[in-house]
């Protein structure tokens, strides 16, 4: 240990192991996949390398004797409002190595969290507050275009019957789907398990870019299928093979930025999925080379339509942007039954991290403005709206209803349920969780039967409190608050923040 | 019978059923005394193995055959089966330590003891509450005890 790159000594984090506590049994070597820990002969005992550790959890959460705490390294540099530390080992880095920072997960910088600034009614004496354990209480959805007015008439046997003929549409016991994450980024345990969960819970799951593994087809009316620039693994049968379709325009974790699946994640399953030769890099370029206007993405929307004989709802994906109302607008007009919004603090395998941080929107923003300019023009009722990009609770589903979502997408959260502690280094295969990996040791480490079971878990511990919220409300299903911004007041937000987000200031 | 089944696809190597192994039966039934202490002074060590190559590891141990190899092969009445339980029982005042069940068992779940000319096997955690403590510690669920 002499000299050695003052970058490397700059390090994160600082591995504490108690003596009192360790037994050198070696579990911290086999866990970390990063080798931060190792078997020091001369000393006969575990020993670590501060240097190496990226912040995983992992050892500390196998320990069997809880001597381990991952700590913040904490020389923080001289205090420095404007130079903070992250600045300097940035600058660091990059004089080093000259390249694009990378980094995985969502953005940790530190924009206003609007979830956090808006708090929920409650109903006292004047309406009165409901008991979901004793009341039945609706928190079905629908995704899909519904018509402007429907017409009844009265059937042969004298029934009333639906005239209207509706458009295709997603059911959803419970308005929270699992977001995009392709098969390649995760492995196939958790495709397989995320699959599992959204069926036995009554919603669905997004494939993400990387097509559909055959085995995974008896799970289709729980997914919907993606079509991304890179038309990975799109044929005739995976467009028919789900409930709906999405096409993935942007996404907000990088924003105009495509997507890039190194060649090592990529064995044979993968390679067969995608329809790509195993090892090689496959990459979504940043715009569909097809869509270049409003015009050519209805194009698309109507062939993908055609492929699928109108039997499912076609969903386009943008990322929460400026001017993102409008945007919104022409896709609905395009012909969309869906619009989803992906938010500036959504997760992903890999993004150049200045992009990731200082691109896009929060969510919030965009969906208020979104749902607003689709109901000041009409439209409203001509697409569904879903929300995404930094969902942490069932508060902030709850509120993202209220601001106008129809339902939304949990990606981040998704992957927290099964272990992941948003180390950020997803990006290089080493994903000591077994998750954002496809190396056969550590994906290993999901056991579908129990991620299956912990993704349930979620959404359905997430279904009982929207429950509670509804009825402390007083309504007794969530189509009643859908846009009902009147449930909502802001703290400490300004005139133009509340205008935005089409709420008062908690108090009027 | 209900035996321990490892499954190799979920067994991520990380040695906890060992642990948990010597830990349940140790004399301290403390993980750290019995670890430190007890597996020198006692030569004190786990039933079950954890077996790894390449990407693969497996935990194995004792699989309480039906018609069972050791058994057969043992000359002091050492090992016997339970008619009752179905068990593959280890007696060791008998045992005397000629290695014969070590070399016939196929899966190799037999071994010496440390110090002294006796073997060490899986009992099934007989009389533990919740039963094996391997099965309980596994964090991925790659030991199952059940009935097949
Ligand atoms: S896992 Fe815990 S007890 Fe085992 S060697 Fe590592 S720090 Fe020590
Ligand atoms: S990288 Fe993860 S497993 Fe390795 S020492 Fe750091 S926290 Fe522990
Ligand atoms: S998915 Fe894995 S690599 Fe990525 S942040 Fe989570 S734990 Fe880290
Ligand atoms: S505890 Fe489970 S996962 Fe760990 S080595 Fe033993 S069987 Fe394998």
């Amino acid at each position: 240990m002499l000299f050695q790159p003052v970058n490397k000594n700059y390090h994160e984090f600082c591995i504490d192991r108690d003596p009192e506590l360790c037994i050198n049994c070696k579990v911290c070597i086999r866990q970390c996949s990063y080798e931060a820990h190792f078997w020091d002969d001369a000393r006969q005992k575990v020993m670590h390398d501060n240097t190496k550790c990226i912040g995983c959890h992992r050892c500390e959460a196998l320990c069997p004797t809880n001597a381990l705490t991952i700590r913040n390294n904490p020389s923080d540099f001289r205090s420095h409002a404007l130079w903070r530390p992250v600045f300097l080992q940035n600058i660091y880095k990059q004089a080093d190595t000259g390249g694009v920072l990378l980094a995985g997960m969502g953005s940790p910088v530190d924009i206003p969290i609007y979830w956090d600034r808006m708090l929920l009614d409650a109903s006292q004496v004047t309406n009165p507050s409901i008991d979901p354990l004793r009341e039945p209480m609706e928190l079905k959805t629908f995704l899909g275009a519904k018509p402007r007015r429907v017409e009844v008439q009265t059937g042969k046997d004298g029934k009333p019957e639906l005239k209207t003929k509706l458009a295709p549409q997603i059911a959803l016991d419970v308005p929270i789907m699992f977001a995009a994450m392709s098969f390649g980024a995760i492995n196939f345990n958790l495709h397989r398990a995320m699959a599992r969960a959204a069926t036995e819970t009554g919603t669905v799951y997004n494939t993400g870019e990387g097509g559909l593994h055959k085995s995974l087809y008896k799970y289709g009316s729980h997914t919907i299928v993606q079509v991304a620039s890179g038309r990975f693994g799109v044929h005739r049968d995976y467009l028919k093979a789900g409930v709906g379709i999405e096409i993935k325009v942007g996404q907000g974790a990088k924003p105009g930025i495509g997507g890039h699946l190194p060649g090592e994640k990529i064995n044979d399953k993968v390679s067969e999925t995608r329809m790509v030769p195993i090892g090689s890099d496959a990459i979504s370029p940043a715009p569909h080379h097809d869509i270049y206007s409003i015009e050519d993405l209805l194009q698309l929307i109507y062939a993908l339509k055609e492929a699928s004989e109108y039997k499912v709802p076609v969903s386009v994906k943008i990322a929460a942007v400026h001017n993102v109302a409008a945007i919104a607008s022409g896709i609905a007009r395009a012909g969309a039954d869906i619009v989803t919004i992906d938010g500036m603090r959504g997760g992903t395998g890999a993004a150049p991290a200045m992009i990731r941080d200082n691109v896009g929107i929060p969510i919030e923003l965009a969906l208020a403005q979104v749902d607003q300019r689709l109901r000041d023009e009409g439209i409203r009722n001509n697409v569904s709206i879903v929300a995404a990009g930094g969902i942490r609770c069932s508060g902030d589903v709850i509120k993202a209803i209220a601001l106008g979502a129809d339902a939304v997408y949990i990606g981040t959260a998704t992957l927290v349920a099964v272990g992941c502690t948003l180390c950020g280094r997803c990006y290089t295969g080493k994903c000591p969780w077994g998750i954002a990996t496809n190396d056969p040791k550590l994906s290993k480490r999901q056991n579908p039967d129990i991620a299956a079971k912990k993704l349930a878990n979620l959404i359905r511990a997430w279904g009982h409190e929207i429950e509670e919220m509804l009825g402390g409300m007083g309504l007794n299903s969530i189509e009643s608050l859908r846009g009902n911004r009147d449930k909502l007041r802001g703290v400490g937000l300004s005139d133009t923040e509340l205008d935005i987000l089409g709420i008062k200031h908690a108090g009027r | 019978m209900k035996r321990v089944y490892p499954n190799k696809d979920y067994c991520i190597g990380c040695h906890l059923c060992e642990l948990a192994c010597v830990t349940a039966h140790s004399k301290s039934k403390d993980l750290i005394i019995a670890f430190r202490e007890e597996r020198g002074k006692d030569g004190l060590s786990p039933r079950k193995r954890v077996f790894e190559s390449g990407d693969i590891s497996v935990a194995i141990s004792c699989r309480h055959c039906d018609e069972a190899a050791c058994v057969a092969a043992c000359i002091a009445g050492g090992l016997r089966k339970d008619p009752e339980t179905g068990r593959t029982v280890y007696d060791r005042d008998r045992c005397v330590g000629c290695w014969s069940c070590l070399m016939a068992c196929p899966y190799g779940a037999i071994r010496r003891h440390p110090l002294e000319s006796k073997i060490v096997k899986c009992d099934l955690c007989e009389g533990r509450e919740g039963g094996p403590a391997c099965v309980a510690a596994c964090p991925n669920q790659a030991l199952k005890y059940e009935e097949r």
